[in-house]
């Protein structure tokens, strides 16, 4: 698997009598496999809509997305997507939802239940199977909205936020097991988060993007989650002084950006 | 020691005007949250009560507002009796059986038209200029068409009710469509799905609420026009008994026409609000 976003742009229409918006301009990113792409930056830099062009959700205004040397038309089942909000299908039960892309697939209701469960357990939802999603918290839907995205084994993961409304101590849970999956099964990840911290200790590169035009201002190559992976305990990968020399870069970067946008 | 104006808290206006402080486990501010179960039985009761006073203490003719009393004397000689040679349930039964069979033709043409028309362009350019065209007309207006086009039988009465009813179902199935999130349905085409299988697992779902909204709302229009169909040479049905009974002032049987139309369409309506608690619980909440 590989992806190759080349010289990409996206211009929103003018509407309602307001300019075009010139989410992303010039956007050059290669994502091999196995590698984990975390992307930070600003609210309205456009992570979201480099996200929904990889997914094909999007296509862009100049530019090319080539994936496995085919150039991305529109979605498909190669690439699942962790959306950052109201995804979830509330007519269905918790395990519906995350059985849905199996359904979708055409997998008979037992094989894809089976699945499903597995899923369920390893994000911790074990005992909601049948709650209407609608009723869960927050946090319980964001993992249900993670679980449907794993249960197809898709070959790149698109991760929008997805562990924005968790509570600390699940996050980290959350960021361990994303890490475990994405080491057994060498899955390329494009992963967006608003958390230095987190985007330092999951990704293996590093992206900081820039608003007005959107644009990716720093790359870095990240070996934390490489340490974590070949058996360093997370809390002590965060602790180590290259962590936080790192950290403290990148939220200078960031705070420069914001500032020099107000 | 407080002072006493100040310890009996906001005014009255600026306390009516604040949401009220909700029971255990309920969640704060939900329009219109409330019981009302009761204090609608107790408003019937108070307007039969009034009904009851005023023929009582003879404020008016019984030709204008018969007594309760006659009302329901008139319905127990017409369910014994039937009312012109025709048994009372047979009325009720043709004019059930006109009403639904026009909801139903309604329900099987409109819904997949609505859909279509919510999906596609080419469908919504088709079919938006007649049915805009024709939805404000009062059915009234074109009874006279209708006779002369499917003459005086059972057509012409049931296609009445049916445009009557068409029209606010296609535009529920039409605006249905639009109730998905465009996060549902890329999750789905993520996945690989159809554009049918997005309709199907996505759209059509989500358009639920809109569309049994649409069946509610369509159903009243049928009722609101049965009595303009039953006036084409009808001799059976409770429009038709409601009519010949206002040419002879039989002001009781106008009445009690007018009662049992309303509990059958009330009837209805509460089936369709259990249907919708079954069926979209969800309604609103995500
Ligand atoms: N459908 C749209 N039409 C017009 N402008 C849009 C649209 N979607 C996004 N934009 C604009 O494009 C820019 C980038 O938006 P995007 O959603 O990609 O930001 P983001 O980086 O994901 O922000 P956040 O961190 O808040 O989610 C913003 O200025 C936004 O206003
Ligand atoms: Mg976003």
């Amino acid at each position: 698997m590989s992806l190759k976003i080349d010289n990409v742009s996206v211009i929103y229409p003018a509407a309602d009598g307001r300019p075009p918006v010139a989410a992303l301009s010039e956007i050059n990113l290669e994502i091999v496999e196995g590698e984990f792409v975390v992307a930070l930056g600003a609210s309205g830099c456009g992570k979201s809509t480099l996200l929904n062009l990889i997914a094909g959700f999007l296509s862009p205004s100049t530019g090319s997305l080539v994936l496995d040397g085919r150039t991305v038309s529109g979605p498909g089942a190669d690439r699942a997507v962790v959306f950052q909000k109201h995804a979830l299908l509330p007519w269905l039960n918790v395990i519906d939802n995350v059985a849905f892309g199996l359904e979708i697939q055409g997998i008979a209701k037992q094989a894809r239940h089976k699945t499903a469960n597995e899923f369920i357990q390893l994000l911790g939802l074990d005992g909601f199977q049948n709650s209407p999603v609608y009723k869960l918290s927050g946090g319980m839907q964001q993992r249900v909205g993670i679980a449907r995205a794993l249960t197809c084994d898709p070959k790149v993961l698109l991760m929008d936020e997805p562990l924005g409304a968790l509570d600390a101590l699940t996050r980290e849970k959350a960021q361990e097991l994303i890490l475990k999956i994405w080491g057994e099964t060498r899955k390329s990840v494009f992963f967006i988060t608003h958390s230095v911290e987190e985007a330092l200790f999951m990704g293996t590169k590093l992206i900081v993007m820039s608003p007005r035009p959107g644009r990716i201002t720093h790359v870095f190559d990240l070996p934390f989650s490489r340490l974590f992976q070949s058996g360093a305990p997370a809390r002590q990968v965060k602790a180590s002084p290259e962590f936080i020399a790192l950290r403290e870069k990148v939220l200078n970067i960031i705070f420069a950006d914001e500032e020099a946008v107000e | 020691m407080t002072d006493p104006v100040s310890s009996k808290g906001p005014g009255l206006l600026a306390r009516l005007a604040r949401a009220r402080p909700t029971k255990p486990g309920e969640i704060y501010g939900v329009p219109g949250q409330g019981n009302t179960f009761w204090l609608s039985i107790a408003s019937v009761l108070v307007l039969l009560f009034i009904w009851w006073l005023v023929t009582a203490l003879g404020l008016v003719k019984p030709l204008f507002v018969p007594s309760p009393q006659a009302v329901v004397k008139k319905f127990i000689q017409i369910w014994n009796e039937g009312f012109t040679n025709t048994p009372f349930l047979e009325h009720v039964l043709i004019s059930t059986f006109r009403v639904f069979g026009a909801f139903l033709l309604a329900c099987a043409i409109g819904l997949p038209l609505g859909l279509a028309m919510g999906m596609s362009p080419l469908m919504r350019g088709i079919f938006d200029p007649p049915i805009e065209f024709y939805r404000p007309i009062p059915p009234l207006a074109y009874l006279p068409l209708m006779i002369i086009w499917f003459g005086i039988g059972e057509t012409s009465k049931v296609l009445l009710i049916f445009l009557s009813v068409f029209a606010p179902i296609v535009l529920g199935a039409r605006s249905g469509v639009k109730s998905a999130a465009i996060e549902q349905i890329h999750a789905a085409y993520s996945f690989g799905a159809t554009r049918w299988q997005v309709m199907r697992h996505v759209i059509l779902p989500s358009a639920m609420p809109e569309i049994l909204t649409a069946m509610r709302v369509g159903i009243g229009f049928g009722w609101t026009t049965l009595v303009a169909a039953e006036m084409v040479a009808a001799t059976k049905g409770l429009g038709y008994m409601v009519l010949s009974a206002s040419q002879f002032l039989q002001t009781p049987v106008v009445i009690m026409g007018i009662f049992v139309i309303a509990i059958i369409a009330f009837g209805f309506d509460l089936l369709m609000r259990f249907l919708e608690r079954r069926l979209v619980p969800w309604k609103g909440r995500m």
